[in-house]
């Protein structure tokens, strides 16, 4: 599975050199159980079942931050994403369906959220 | 001069004044859109895995039309010029998805990421100019404080988006300027509203957008502008006890170059 994440993603987390700049410039921070810098460094040392099992998958916002601020252009995102796209790939699995955004369907939402949202949370 | 023109979905319905008024005002600008025909969905987000390939071809669709017209596509909501300027830069540089997109789509003719994606602030800024929307403008907006708001999908990742600056970016305070408005300088412009994510946690979403807004008024905003109606949505929907109006950017250019009524006390 490390191999397809890695492959999927094109992340080396190798590169890392921990200073810790993703997780602090995250807006998500305070919702994350698993940080990026964790993300990058569990998905090196092959520690996956946790993140898959873990809510911080769907915490990222695609805000792309800890990739600008990364000074070893390592993409913690694209591992983030690589991780929840695995998760979500397996039948069954979507975290978004069509009838749970009934109730959030309030009339000035626009149309690119729901777009983006199922995009994210379903395959 | 013409350029190929791509709405995208919200613009469509949601976020008709965005587009109605990047229309009109292109039009006082002697520039001419050309809406790109049976343009799809841009995705909303960015299919960032290597594999992910049924994704990437409703962008390249429209990249290529505007390829074989020779045009720039021109672009107004952030999400798309995201999403397009990426999948452009992957048919530019990946010759995996390049060449397994051109399979499917049309083999004998090749898209190879030729066109030039740029965004209606660049439009503004690189080919009309900003000191030429000066000249045109009939309602200056009188020093009116108002904060510029990026977000995250103009600028990042600076690579591929290549705007302005990531972290310090100038042009939405030179627009500002131009139309006669005074830039606020606040903290969080180039911070995240929350996107997508409020419709899976809404209350988390709306931390995240209130905190921009406040900061905003800290220094005296007495409105935001914004090009991406998810970041306009999110924003509106802070829950402060007192907040400011969000405006498309679009609006106030067309509010300036008198398009659009002015409204009370803007």
């Amino acid at each position: 599975m490390r191999e397809e994440i890695l492959r999927i993603s094109g992340v080396n987390p190798s590169k890392c050199m921990k200073c810790g700049k993703c997780t602090a410039t995250c807006p998500a921070f305070e919702k994350m159980e698993y940080h990026p810098h964790q993300f990058v460094d569990m998905v090196k040392n092959n520690q996956i079942s946790p993140l898959l099992e873990s809510e911080s998958l769907y915490c990222c916002m695609t805000c792309l931050a800890c990739e600008e601020r990364c000074p070893r252009g390592v993409k913690p995102q694209k591992l983030i994403e690589a991780v929840q796209v695995i998760k979500l790939r397996a039948s069954g699995a979507n975290r978004l369906k069509p009838q749970d955004v009934a109730e959030r369907l309030d009339p000035s939402l626009p149309q690119q959220a729901l777009m983006a949202a199922f995009r994210k949370y379903s395959r | 001069m013409v350029y190929s023109y791509y709405p995208g979905c919200t613009l469509k319905a949601k976020a008709k004044k965005l587009d109605r008024y990047a229309r009109e005002c292109a039009h006082i600008l002697e520039i001419e859109l050309e809406e790109i025909e049976n343009w799809q969905c841009c995705g909303g987000v960015y299919p960032g895995m290597a594999d992910e390939l049924a994704t990437r071809l409703s962008p390249v669709r429209a990249l290529r039309e505007a390829g074989e017209k020779k045009q720039d596509l021109v672009t107004v909501c952030s999400a798309c010029h995201h999403v397009l300027k990426r999948v452009n830069e992957d048919m530019k540089t990946s010759g995996e998805i390049r060449q397994k997109i051109n399979a499917y789509l049309e083999p004998e003719n090749g898209y190879e990421g030729e066109t030039k994606v740029i965004h209606y602030l660049e439009l503004l800024r690189d080919r009309i100019g900003f000191d030429r929307i000066k000249e045109k403008v009939k309602h200056p907006l009188n020093g009116k404080k108002i904060a510029p708001y990026y977000g995250c999908l103009l600028l990042r990742p600076f690579q591929v988006m290549n705007f302005d600056d990531p972290e310090n970016p100038s042009i939405m305070e030179e627009f500002l300027l131009a139309i006669g408005a005074q830039p606020v300088h606040y903290a969080l412009k180039n911070e995240c509203c929350g996107g997508y994510v409020t419709v899976e946690d809404e209350k988390f979403a709306s931390e995240k957008s209130s905190s921009i807004m406040e900061a905003a008024m800290d220094q005296g905003a007495k409105g935001m502008i914004t090009a991406c109606p998810l970041c306009k949505y999110n924003l509106e929907n802070g829950g402060l006890k007192e907040d400011i109006p969000v405006y498309y950017f679009t609006e106030l250019l067309a509010e300036a170059l008198g398009v659009k009524e002015q409204e009370e006390g803007t």
